[in-house]
């Protein structure tokens, strides 16, 4: 790649809607799906299993050690594993990053419930609260702000895990590097690291507004301290 | 009325935090818990909204036996008042004083209309309604803990050290705050503190418990403080027992002179200063209406001449008691004062002796 400049603009141009299944934004596309919806099936799961650890700690030793095995596995070790099952379709990534998911949401949502002070929980009791009501309208409210943390880890980490699929033909705009190693041309690698980047930057951009709007509380609860 | 029979309570770990309690709480009145710490005395308040279940013995309310009732719906019977307000971090003080009426069903609008009216009657201004609870004041929080709990009207209202954590200054309006709402509500209270002084001021009864969770003594508090049951009450009454106790001798029955020529007044007939060849010099006043015998003798005390002024309401001199006559009403009260037992039906009176203090 010696007298090839760093970005062919024209490129860009030409393949960014061409059609095709290598379009940049057919690329996109499949990342913000890949990495996103891993993330939200994370959350749907991690609730009730969080708070299930949480209520019933014994069985968050097993829950959370398991979950941390999953997490030192190589990403690609978990794609390869579930490959021959799902073949080479989305599902091979979305499921792994889902597990990895849950491995930083559970504690997430074990450590929000736990951060919720005993004065608060107490005093929920004694105006009487029943169980359900008092996790739905005071333990889970004030456990927003940590949940909303191991939010942010877990999206982006994900966003940035997708590429990884690329060497099973799944990784979204991974599959830029791929080709730019490929051809020994850096064009697609540059667009694929900008809009990997950007993504990751809204999205993180997003959930800080999410909090702010959430939990108006906590933040200045913060900024005055 | 709140009655404690044969209660114990041994924790799993086998600590026994209340050990056989027997004991009323009459209606309408405050009943204060006091005691060193760990005697037990939050098990106590808690074994009556069932946050703790009693191992033994039973807790009535009225003639109710609390287990019969569903924990829930028991506790939005009853007021609950803790030392860090234990607010919502996350409702504004509006929502969180209407927690009981939402829980109850009321529509919000309601529910919010009666918490505006609560956070006005605790002395909190209306324009906090909308804040969060980090960002009022201690002070303020502990009121909204207050305006919390009486929200849905309970007969009933516990209170576990709900000024301890607060200073001197604000606890003291805070005291006088919750004697003031009591005079015109009648609630029921039980109040938890391990400050004597505190129990003294606010109790109707006073129940003193030592560690091991047993009753050392239950009396009203000039009983208390003059015949202390055994050594450990006398020790945890402290010092000054026989001056505290004035405070509950009202000044009405002091026999007072007329107003000397010496004492120099305004012409509202408000006094001056007593005269002397050097100017006016410092004089004490009490108002025998309100004031307590030792607001009497303090006001001798501050006086050169060992002369208490008499003011009325208005401030104005309506006579002077001298330290004879004073003598004469120690004498009268300083062996054995009038018992006070509190009656379950007896309402707080208006001019409590003790509302004039501090
Ligand atoms: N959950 C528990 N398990 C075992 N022991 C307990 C438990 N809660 C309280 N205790 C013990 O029971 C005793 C009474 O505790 P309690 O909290 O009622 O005391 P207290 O009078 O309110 O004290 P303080 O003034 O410090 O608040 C203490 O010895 C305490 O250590
Ligand atoms: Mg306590």
């Amino acid at each position: 790649m010696n007298d090839e400049p760093l970005v062919r603009w024209d490129w860009i141009a030409r393949n960014w809607d061409n059609g095709g299944p290598s379009a940049i934004r057919t690329l996109l596309e499949s990342h913000v799906v890949m990495a996103l919806l891993p993330v939200v099936f994370g959350l749907l799961i991690a609730l009730p299993l969080g708070v299930a650890c949480a209520r019933w700690r014994r069985l968050y030793q097993p829950t959370a050690g398991l979950m941390n095995v999953v997490y030192s596995l190589p990403s690609l070790v978990l794609f390869s594993i579930f490959l021959s099952f799902t073949g080479l379709t989305q599902s091979t990534v979305i499921i792994p990053l889902t597990l990895f998911t849950l491995a930083i949401l559970i504690p997430a949502v074990v450590d929000g419930l736990g951060s919720v002070p005993e004065h608060v929980r107490q005093s929920a009791v004694a105006m009487g609260f029943r169980p359900l009501r008092r996790l739905l309208q005071v333990e889970l409210p004030v456990a927003v702000p940590v949940v909303l943390g191991g939010l942010r880890v877990a999206t982006v980490s994900s966003i940035s895990l997708v590429s990884v699929g690329a060497l099973i033909g799944q990784g979204g705009l991974g599959n830029l590097f791929i080709d730019g190693w490929q051809r020994q041309f850096p064009t697609p690698i540059v667009v694929g690291i900008v809009l990997i980047v950007l993504f990751a930057i809204l999205s993180d951009g997003l959930l800080v507004l999410a909090q702010r709007l959430l939990t108006p509380w906590s933040r200045a609860r913060r900024s005055a301290a | 009325m709140i009655t404690f029979e044969g209660v114990t309570k041994r924790y799993p770990d086998g600590t026994v935090a209340v050990d056989d309690l027997s004991l009323q709480a009459p209606t309408g009145a405050i009943t204060v818990f006091v005691g060193p710490s760990g005697c037990g005395k939050t098990t106590s308040l808690r074994m009556i909204n069932r946050m703790i279940d009693a191992t033994s013995g039973r807790i009535l309310l009225d003639d109710q036996d609390v287990r019969a009732i569903d924990p829930p719906t028991l506790r939005r019977g009853i007021g609950y008042v803790i030392q860090q307000a234990g607010l919502f971090p996350h409702r504004k003080i509006v929502d969180n004083v209407a927690t009981v009426p939402y829980l109850l069903g009321w529509d919000k609008k309601k529910a919010r209309a009666r918490a505006m009216e609560l956070l006005e009657l605790v002395g909190l201004d209306s324009k906090l309604a909308g804040r969060y609870p980090f960002q009022l004041s201690g002070g303020q929080q502990q009121r909204v803990g207050v305006a919390r709990a009486l929200a849905a009207d309970p007969p009933v209202l516990l209170m576990d050290e709900p000024f301890s954590a607060v200073d001197p200054i604000v606890r003291a309006s805070l005291q006088e705050e919750l004697l003031h709402l009591q005079s015109e509500l009648h609630k029921t209270i039980v109040f938890v503190t391990h400050d004597i002084d505190e129990a003294i001021k606010l109790g109707d009864a006073v129940a003193v418990l030592r560690v091991g969770g047993r009753l050392a003594q239950m009396a009203d508090p000039a009983t208390l403080l003059s015949e202390p049951a055994d050594d450990f009450v006398r020790e945890f009454l402290g010092k000054d027992r026989g001056i505290r106790r004035l405070s509950f001798v009202p000044a009405t029955g002091i026999r007072l002179g007329s107003v000397p020529a010496d004492l120099e007044l305004d012409e509202d007939t408000r006094p001056l200063g007593w005269r002397s060849d050097g100017g006016l010099l410092p004089y004490g006043t009490f108002n025998p209406e309100r004031d307590s015998l030792r607001a009497a003798l303090d006001a001798a005390l501050l006086s050169p001449n060992g002369t208490a002024i008499a003011v009325d309401g208005d401030g104005r001199a309506i006579g002077v008691a001298t330290r004879d006559v004073l003598d004469e009403a120690l004498a009268r009260h300083g062996t054995r004062p009038e018992k006070r037992v509190p009656d379950p039906d007896r309402e707080v009176p208006a001019s409590d002796p003790r509302r004039a203090e501090s």
